[in-house]
This record gives structure tokens, C-alpha cells and sequence, in this order.
């Protein structure tokens, strides 16, 4: 990305192809991320944590976690490789994440990012268009899953495991004191019993499901439209003028 | 019919044919009476109400003259004449709705609502012939009072907020700019047709501008009462229900602000500018007004509900006085009082719903449903008895004209306002979603009962509106009514998705909605998400503090829908005879063992079968038994201060009880269920015992299959009492129910050995095939309740 850094036009339109934003919004995340970032070229943990919003999240520790997430960067790459709207096919996108590619399976993150990878994180957000037909829509709805699926999958192994469900739906009810610490656990294990007995209905006493895969994750969310419903809304204008001038330090 | 012996008295030829023939016979005739039957009992209540006003008209001429001894029977139809009717209106509607259920065929052709309105043009047309006077069932008074209120506020109460606020855009802009166009389009047209006949010789000429407009803006409106009734019966997908019917209940405020509007001028004859914009303002106040009038009254509903917790028998009274305030209050000042029925109900359910208990939410749950559905009836009977009485006045070109551009404009506005909308849309409405939207803009009776109202000086065509509006009614709903559901079909639309929602489902909605708004937080803008967390966290943080007394009700969302599911799975358990089944409606196998972490290599059977229950888990099932059960017996204690002393051996109490029993029985094997399925154990488990000693009916406690030796294999589906996992349990099992519980089951011991059956069933849970007449009790025990909506059925907790 150096040599493209010094042109800016250029390199947000080339931007715009891979990622599927439109100009104008890459510009407004361009302004934000270096409003985040304090005009840096790349945007730390604390950058993110420092947000005052994102301070009553429940699960602000793993949206971060996912902007930094390395092998989710790379598993995204990969998906978006197969989904044929996503013009990152290009090879020229391959040359250039080709050396993170080979980190993948490699659970850790990284201290920094990117304007690039802020802005592959953010394209996961994007809302289906109407033109798309069913595959590409497929093709979506997999990716969107697969950036869900590897935000519970903290270990990457390909399976999310008891524990880690635990985790999740520990985090989720974080915010509610004890009661829900004390649920979380019930919760996260009636959960897995339920992913356990719709996919592998008959089993053995001593068999033993391990976790959750992708397969798995894609059917017990079958119902919930995801391509539809995991998306915000990216302006077209810019908005940071209008802002109730929360900036972020 | 003859089709049917043939193939059937063939294995009988080889033996006495005769025998076999008149043994067929009796079968057809069995057969042939039982479907006569529902037909007798549906078209019976037709005779009914006429017969019953012969009758009365007779007595009350003899009456009058008779009075000379003391009467020691005398007869007084005055005294009771118009309860008695309505009574008998009431009646013929339960009776017709019965009927139709009875006939099953029919309600896969016919939607209830023709079928409706054909049986009161009958009633009207059988009154008529009498020659009696056709009371006028369909005046405004009794149906904005009485009719429609109930309707509105089971649709408002139960309105699925979600999907209503994430398509409130899209439901706004058909209900305002939708209807308004509808009713401008049609009004300016229809004035410039009825203009348009030089050599007609006809008195539309006569017809101004301004009661065009009126006539239009009545004819325009999609009627909430007839989308609901079509629309719940072809089970279209969330989005269109809510898209159609949102509509309908939103274009109130702009039907009522032009009626009124036009209706004023109509005598003034001109409209400036400034009427205009007072027709804007007045609209504002009018809608929002109504908004805030209903948002008042839910939420002092909510607060009132907070302080029931002593007088739980009239809980459900609040929900309903407060709802018809807030309706009253809003016509009083003109406001729109669908708006505010829609908002009270929509702000009071979350809190009165976390306040109240169980037995009061199902009340009101089955009360709206039952009021709305008997209102829904009478209207649409009365729309038939209406349209034999009303004045008629048939005017080929204006009824034809009329018909026609209110379809034209229905379909021009839809497609027009969806290529607005869909620019903003993120789930893009598609054609098909739009046919169904246009074609689901069905007209009722709102619309007639508007038409109703106006006044004859005023409006000399009074009746020719009547009878155009009556003709669009029937053409919506019989043409439209009855082609939607094949169309749906054949179009493969979208159906509504029946599976229930799963706890991982709920899981990750929640995750997701966290997950956008904090992406929208990283983004910068403030979106949708944003504004909803918000509302959210202030909801959380201050009304629900001061609107819900129990502490348990302001649990985050997934808890309380966990609860909810365990509960559901527990009661489906217990209905289910007792058998053992796993927690999801699949036959899986399954078991908390299987996803558990396996320990190190040493796990043998034995060891396993003990679980691997970690301390802080033990402890958490027992604080969690101890404060339920806790809590169900508080609740028994103040139900018992205000009924049971009345009436102790009044039935619901035991009913009560066996409910309660069942409960623990069920904590019980939720116990087990969620934490392990063992090998068969030994079956003198000392819970069982403590249990059944606790209610003196130890005799009782023998296994299966020690107490029936004659029976060989024990049925491998019933419950068996499971090795106990947590010793220390029991003790808390047993220990609350013993002190005076037992007392009362000792009460009703004496009441007959029937009731004895019915509390040892509730109590225990035998295996099931051990005893024909026990297995009918037990079936007899199940829920009563209604079993139409499964879905929504909750748990039946004391």
C-alpha cells in the first residue's frame, strides 16, 4: 500500500473497487478513522477504546477484537475471494495480503491497523443492494456469518467451543450484574445442547460434540436472514460537520 | 358415496352380504348425520333471533292487558329487551363461528368474513320478511363505542414492536401520503365523471367538488378489522402482515382529520389556503396527539400494575379500563382514538407484563382474544344485516366508477410510494410484495359506519354513498378477500416461518444489535442502532425501575426469554403424558454429557454417570429451586386471602394445586434434563419417596414394574425417576411443599376419591401405560386452554 499512500484519489477508488463502498463513504471513513486515529497512519486498541459511545457496550471487547483479529482478516480475504461480487479477486489484492495469508490458523492480533483493514471490517457491514442475485446474496450472507462465526471462534481452531460460547453469552450479559453472570453459564449450555441435538440428532453417550463449526453456525442461523439484518447504514454525505461534536481524543 | 361401498363390501361378499350391507348403511347414515350436523347447528341460529322477536312481540301485547289477579307468573320482555338482544346477537355470532370451525373444508375456500357477511344478509333478509324493524345495528355509536375498541386494542396489545418500529418509515408513508392520494385521486376523478355526462339526465350532476372528496377520503382508508381477518388466515411473512396492517391502523389520523375537515366545509361550500394548512396542523395534533393521550394512559397502567401484586384477581380489569380511558379520552377531544388504543397497548404490555402474574396474563391474553374475536363477528354480521336494511339508492356509473379508481389508485399509490421508499430501503420491497400490498387494501366496516354518520341535510346523497361504499366493502373483501389466499399461492410468496424462535437465535439477535451499535459507534454516525441502544439503556436505567416492582422482571431480555423457554419446554413435558423427551422437538439423544469437556482418560461409566457437577453449579440449582419455589408459594398465599376463602372447594383451587405440584415435579426433571440423562436408577430414589411421603401417598411409590408384574416391558418412554444427581436437592425439593401444602391437599382428600385421582397424577407422574383410566386423567389434567395458537401459548403458572 506505500506506493499508492501518496495519491489519494487514486487509492481510495481503488479501495472502492475491492471493498464495494462508494467514494464518498470511504472518504467519511477516511475522516473518521483519522479522527480516531489522530491523523496516524494506523489506529491502535486504545484508539477504539477510547471511543466514549463504545463505553456501555457489552461486547466492546470483541468488536474491537475483531478490527484486530489477524486470521479473521485473512479468512475474510479468502471468502471474499470466492464471492465473485467482491472484486478483491484481483490480483492485485492477493499480492498485497498474500504475506498475511500466510498467518492464517494463527490465533493473535495485531496492534495496529490500517486504514485498509478498518475500512475490509467495516465492508462486512454493508447492506445487500437490490441488483444482487440469490448467489451473490448467498455469498454474502456466508461472509457475513464466517466475520461473525470467527469473532466467537476466539482460539481459531474452526469450532467454537463450550467455553467459548460461554464467553460470548458471559459478555453479552455483562452489563446486568449478577443475575446474569449467573445465567450466562445456563444459557450458553441450553444453547449448546440445542446446536448439539438439531445437528447431530443421535449420539452416543460417549461421543462427544466438540464445539460448533461453520456448518453448524450457518444452520442454527438459518432464520435470521443475516444478509439482511447485519448491516448499518454508511452516509453518503459527510456528516462530521453536523456531529454533536463527541470527538474522541 | 356409491364409490365407497363398492371397494368396501367386496371382503365382506364371502359371509352374509345382507349383514355387510346394512352394516355399511348404518355407517353412511352415522356419517352422513355427523355432517349434516354442523350444517343444522350453522344455519339454525338463523331461525333463532327472529323466532325469539315473534315470540316477544306476542308476549308483550298480552301482557299489557292483563291485570287483574295477582300474577304469579307474569311476563316483562320490556324490562330486559335490549340486554336480552344483545345477548341473542352474541350468541348467533359464537354459534356462526362455531359452526364455520365445524365444517372444514369450507374455511380452506371461503374466508370467515364473507362467509360472515352472507349469514347477516340472511338474518337481515329473514328480520325483514318478518317485517320487523331492523334494529340499527351498525349506528356509529354502538360500533366506535363497543365493536371496535376490542379489535384495536388485541391488535395494539399484541403488535410485534419489532418489526412495527424497524418499518415504521415504510408504514407511515403508506398511511399518510398513501391514503391522502387515495382519497384526492379518487374524489377529484369521481367529481370530474360525474361532470362529465352531458346528455345524462342523471342528478350526479349535482354533485359538488367537496362531497366528492368526503365520499373519497371515507372509501380510502384500508380498514384494520378486514385486513386482520383475511390477513391472518393465509399467514403471509411478517414484513407485507405488518406493512398492510400498520397502514391500516396508522391512516385513522388521516381518515378522521378529512372527514372532519370536509365535512365542515361541505356546508361552507369553499376551502382556502389557510384551511389547508390548519388541515396540516390539525392532522399533527391529531396523530400525535392521540399518540401521547395513549402513551399517558399505558403507562399509568403500568404503574398501577405495579402495586397488584396483593390483589392479583383484578390485574387483568386494569389493563382493559385503562385501554378504553385512553380510546374515550382520545375521541373525546376528537384525537384519533386508534392511535391511542394502538400506543397504550404498545407502552403498557412490557411492564404490565413483567408486574402481573401468569394466571392474570393468560386472562387477559384469551379475554382480548375472545373480545376481539366476537366483535369481529358481530361487525361483519352486522354488515350484511346492514346492508338488507340500509336505504339504497343504486347508481350504475357512480358504484362502477367508484369501484374502479379506488383500485386504480390503490395500485398506482403502492407502486408510486414503493419506488419512493424503496431508495431507503434496505430490504427492498419486490413486485410481488407490492401486488400483495395493493391487493391487501381491503375496505370494512369503518368505512360504512362513517358513511353512516352523515347527515342527510347535509348531504343529499347520502345514500347513494352508502351503497357505493357497501359495494367496494363486498368487492374487497369477497373478491379480493377470497382470490389473496390462492394468489399468495401461486405467486410463492413469502410465508410466515412457524418454527419457534431458538434460544441461540436470541443469543445472537442480541449479539448482533450489540455488534451494530457498536459499529455504528466506530463509524461515527449515529444510526438507527445507536438511537435504539439509547432508548434502550434509559429504558433500563430509569422507567423500568419505576414501573415494575419485582426485581426479576427487569432481567435483560435473553434471561427472561431463557426462562421463558425452559418454562415452555417444562409444561409441553408434562402435557406430553409424562414421557421423557429431550428439550428440543427433535428426537435427539443428545445430552448435556455429550457437549460437557470430556474428562482425562479415566471417565468410566460409573463415573460419568455421577456427573461432573462443580461445586458452584450445585449451589446455583439450589438457590434457584429455593427462591422459585419460594416464590410460587408466596404467590398461592395471597391468591388464597381473596378467592379460596370465599370458596375453598371451588374447582379452580385444585386445579390450582395439581398446577403448583406439577411445577416442582418439573423443576425436577429440568434439573435432570439440563444437566445429564442417566441409565435407569434405582427406582427408590429418595426424592420420589420424600415427595410422595410429603403428600401422604406413599402407598403408591412402587416402580412400574414392581407394581404391575403382569406387565412385561415397561414402557420405555415414560419418566423414570433418575439416579439423583445432587443428593442435596431433595431436601429442598421436598422440604417447602410439606408444611401447608400437605395441609390443604388433606382438606380436599375428603372432598371424593375422584379428586384424590387427580391430585396423585399431578403429584407424581406414574409411567404412563400402567392404567387405561389414569392415562385419561392424565390427559384430562393437560391444559385446557385453547390450543389454536400453539405458539403463543405460555406457560400455565400460578
Amino acid at each position: 500500500m506505500g506506493a499508492s499512500q501518496t495519491r489519494p484519489e487514486h487509492r481510495h477508488q481503488d479501495l472502492a473497487d475491492r471493498t464495494g463502498f462508494s467514494l464518498e463513504q470511504i472518504k467519511n471513513l477516511h475522516k473518521r478513522f483519522q479522527q480516531l486515529s489522530g491523523d496516524e497512519d494506523t489506529i491502535s486498541k486504545e484508539n477504539l477504546e477510547s471511543i466514549p459511545t463504545l463505553a456501555n457496550n457489552p461486547i466492546r471487547k470483541q468488536i474491537i477484537g475483531a478490527f484486530f483479529d489477524k486470521s479473521a482478516f485473512a479468512e475474510c480475504l479468502l471468502a471474499a475471494g470466492g464471492a465473485p461480487h467482491f472484486p478483491y479477486r484481483h490480483q492485485r489484492g492477493f499480492i498485497l495480503f498474500g504475506l498475511r495469508n500466510q498467518h492464517r490458523g494463527e490465533a493473535g492480533s495485531c496492534d495496529q491497523i490500517g486504514f485498509e483493514q478498518f475500512l475490509m471490517v467495516m465492508s462486512h457491514f454493508r447492506p445487500p443492494t437490490l441488483k444482487m442475485t440469490a448467489e451473490e446474496k448467498e455469498a454474502m450472507r456466508r461472509e457475513k456469518l464466517r466475520f461473525l462465526f470467527n469473532m466467537h471462534d476466539t482460539d481459531n481452531d474452526g469450532t467454537i467451543t463450550l467455553v467459548e460460547y460461554r464467553k460470548v453469552v458471559e459478555e453479552l450479559l455483562s452489563k446486568s450484574g449478577s443475575i446474569g453472570q449467573e445465567a450466562a453459564e445456563a444459557i450458553a449450555d441450553a444453547a449448546m445442547l440445542e446446536v448439539a441435538s438439531t445437528n447431530v440428532p443421535t449420539m452416543g453417550p460417549d461421543d462427544f460434540y466438540e464445539g460448533i463449526t461453520f456448518e453448524h453456525f450457518e444452520q442454527i442461523l438459518k432464520g435470521l436472514e443475516m444478509e439482511s439484518r447485519m448491516h448499518i447504514r454508511f452516509l453518503d454525505v459527510d456528516t462530521t460537520t453536523m456531529r454533536c461534536g463527541k470527538s474522541t481524543s | 358415496m356409491t364409490s365407497g361401498t363398492g371397494p368396501r363390501g367386496r371382503p365382506g361378499a364371502g359371509r352374509g352380504l345382507p349383514e355387510r350391507g346394512l352394516l355399511l348403511l348404518l355407517v353412511l347414515v352415522l356419517l352422513e348425520g355427523s355432517v349434516v350436523f354442523p350444517l343444522g347447528a350453522a344455519s339454525s341460529p338463523d331461525v333463532d333471533p327472529r323466532g325469539h322477536s315473534e315470540d316477544r312481540a306476542v308476549a308483550e301485547e298480552s301482557q299489557n292487558y292483563s291485570k287483574k289477579a295477582f300474577p304469579v307468573l307474569s311476563l316483562d320482555y320490556h324490562h330486559i329487551h335490549v340486554p336480552f338482544e344483545i345477548a341473542l346477537w352474541v350468541l348467533l355470532a359464537s354459534l356462526m363461528k362455531l359452526g364455520f370451525h365445524l365444517i372444514p373444508r369450507l374455511s380452506s375456500i371461503v374466508p370467515e368474513s364473507c362467509l360472515l357477511i352472507v349469514v347477516g344478509l340472511l338474518v337481515g333478509g329473514f328480520i325483514k320478511l318478518a317485517g320487523e324493524k331492523v334494529p340499527p345495528v351498525l349506528d356509529s355509536q354502538s360500533f366506535f363505542l363497543c365493536l371496535l375498541p376490542p379489535i384495536i386494542l388485541d391488535a395494539g396489545y399484541f403488535l410485534p414492536i419489532r418489526p412495527f418500529m424497524e418499518n415504521l418509515g415504510t408504514i407511515l408513508m403508506f398511511a399518510v401520503v398513501g391514503t391522502l392520494w387515495n382519497a384526492f385521486f379518487v374524489g377529484g376523478l369521481l367529481y370530474a365523471v360525474c361532470q362529465i355526462q352531458p346528455g345524462n339526465p342523471s342528478d350526479l350532476h349535482n354533485l359538488e367538488l367537496l362531497p366528492c372528496l368526503l365520499f373519497a377520503s371515507i372509501i380510502s382508508a384500508v380498514d384494520p378489522v378486514a385486513v386482520l381477518a383475511v390477513f391472518e388466515e393465509i399467514h403471509i411473512n411478517e414484513l407485507l402482515h405488518i406493512l398492510v396492517f400498520g397502514e391500516s391502523l396508522l391512516n385513522d389520523a388521516v381518515t378522521v382529520v378529512l372527514y372532519h375537515l370536509f365535512e365542515e366545509y361541505s356546508g361552507a361550500g369553499t376551502v382556502t389556503i389557510l384551511d389547508g394548512v390548519l388541515g396540516v396542523i390539525s392532522f399533527l395534533v391529531v396523530a400525535l396527539g392521540g399518540v401521547l393521550v395513549g402513551a399517558i394512559y399505558g403507562f399509568l397502567a403500568a404503574f398501577t400494575s405495579r402495586f397488584t401484586s396483593h390483589v392479583r384477581v383484578i390485574e387483568p380489569l386494569f389493563v382493559f379500563v385503562y385501554s378504553y380511558m385512553a380510546y374515550l379520552s382520545a375521541e373525546m377531544f376528537h384525537l384519533s382514538g386508534i392511535m391511542a388504543l394502538i400506543a397504550c397497548g404498545a407502552v403498557m404490555r412490557p411492564y404490565v407484563e413483567a408486574n402481573i402474574s401468569h394466571k392474570s396474563h393468560t386472562t387477559i391474553k384469551y379475554f382480548l382474544k375472545m373480545w376481539s374475536s366476537v366483535s369481529e363477528t358481530l361487525i361483519f354480521i352486522f354488515l350484511g344485516v346492514a346492508t338488507v336494511d340500509g336505504p339504497h339508492s343504486w347508481n350504475w356509473t357512480f358504484v362502477t366508477v367508484t369501484v374502479l379508481l379506488c383500485l386504480v389508485s390503490r395500485v398506482i399509490g403502492v407502486i408510486g410510494l414503493t419506488f419512493v421508499i424503496n431508495k431507503f430501503r434496505i430490504v427492498k420491497l419486490t413486485t410481488k410484495d407490492q401486488f400483495i400490498v395493493a391487493y391487501g387494501g381491503l375496505r370494512g366496516a369503518i368505512a360504512f359506519s362513517l358513511g353512516f354518520l352523515l347527515e342527510e341535510k347535509h348531504f343529499p346523497m347520502r345514500d347513494m354513498f352508502l351503497t357505493a361504499i357497501i359495494t367496494v366493502i363486498f368487492f374487497t373483501v369477497f373478491v379480493q378477500g377470497m382470490t389473496i389466499k390462492p394468489l399468495v399461492e401461486l405467486l410463492a410468496v413469502k410465508k410466515k416461518q412457524e418454527a419457534k424462535r431458538t434460544i441461540n437465535e436470541e443469543i445472537h439477535t442480541q449479539f448482533l444489535d450489540h455488534l451494530l451499535t457498536g459499529i455504528e459507534d466506530i463509524c461515527g454516525h449515529y444510526g438507527h442502532h445507536h438511537w435504539k441502544d439509547k432508548l434502550n439503556r434509559i429504558n433500563k436505567k430509569y422507567v423500568k425501575k419505576c414501573l415494575i416492582a419485582d426485581e426479576r422482571g427487569r432481567e435483560p431480555q435473553l434471561i427472561a426469554f431463557y426462562h421463558k423457554m425452559e418454562m415452555k419446554q417444562a409444561i409441553e413435558l408434562v402435557e406430553s403424558g409424562g414421557g421423557f423427551k429431550p428439550p428440543s422437538a427433535l428426537p435427539s439423544t443428545v445430552s448435556m454429557q455429550n457437549i460437557q469437556p470430556k474428562k482425562p482418560a479415566a471417565a468410566k461409566p460409573v463415573q460419568r454417570a455421577l456427573p461432573q457437577l462443580p461445586k458452584g453449579r450445585e449451589e446455583e440449582i439450589r438457590t434457584i429451586l429455593r427462591s422459585n419455589l419460594q416464590r410460587t408459594r408466596q404467590r398461592l398465599r395471597s391468591y388464597n386471602r381473596h378467592t379460596l376463602v370465599a370458596d375453598p372447594y371451588e374447582e379452580g383451587f385444585s386445579d390450582f394445586i395439581i398446577k403448583k405440584q406439577k411445577i416442582i415435579e418439573l423443576e425436577k426433571k429440568i434439573i435432570h434434563m439440563n444437566n445429564l440423562t442417566l441409565p435407569a436408577a434405582p427406582p427408590d430414589s429418595p426424592t420420589l419417596c420424600r415427595a410422595r411421603l410429603a403428600s401422604g401417598t406413599e402407598t403408591d411409590f412402587k416402580p412400574a414394574q414392581q407394581q404391575k408384574g403382569k406387565q412385561s416391558s415397561p414402557d420405555p418412554q415414560a419418566y423414570r425417576p433418575k439416579r439423583d444427581s445432587v443428593p442435596t436437592i431433595q431436601v429442598d425439593l421436598a422440604s417447602p411443599q410439606s408444611p401447608d401444602s400437605v395441609n390443604l391437599m388433606d382438606e380436599f382428600r375428603a372432598n371424593g376419591s375422584r379428586r384424590e385421582e387427580e391430585e396423585d397424577q399431578g403429584l407424581t407422574m406414574r409411567p404412563r401405560g400402567e392404567d387405561g383410566r389414569r392415562e385419561q386423567l392424565t390427559r384430562c389434567l393437560s391444559d385446557p386452554g385453547p390450543s389454536a395458537d400453539e405458539d403463543e401459548d405460555e406457560p400455565f403458572l400460578p
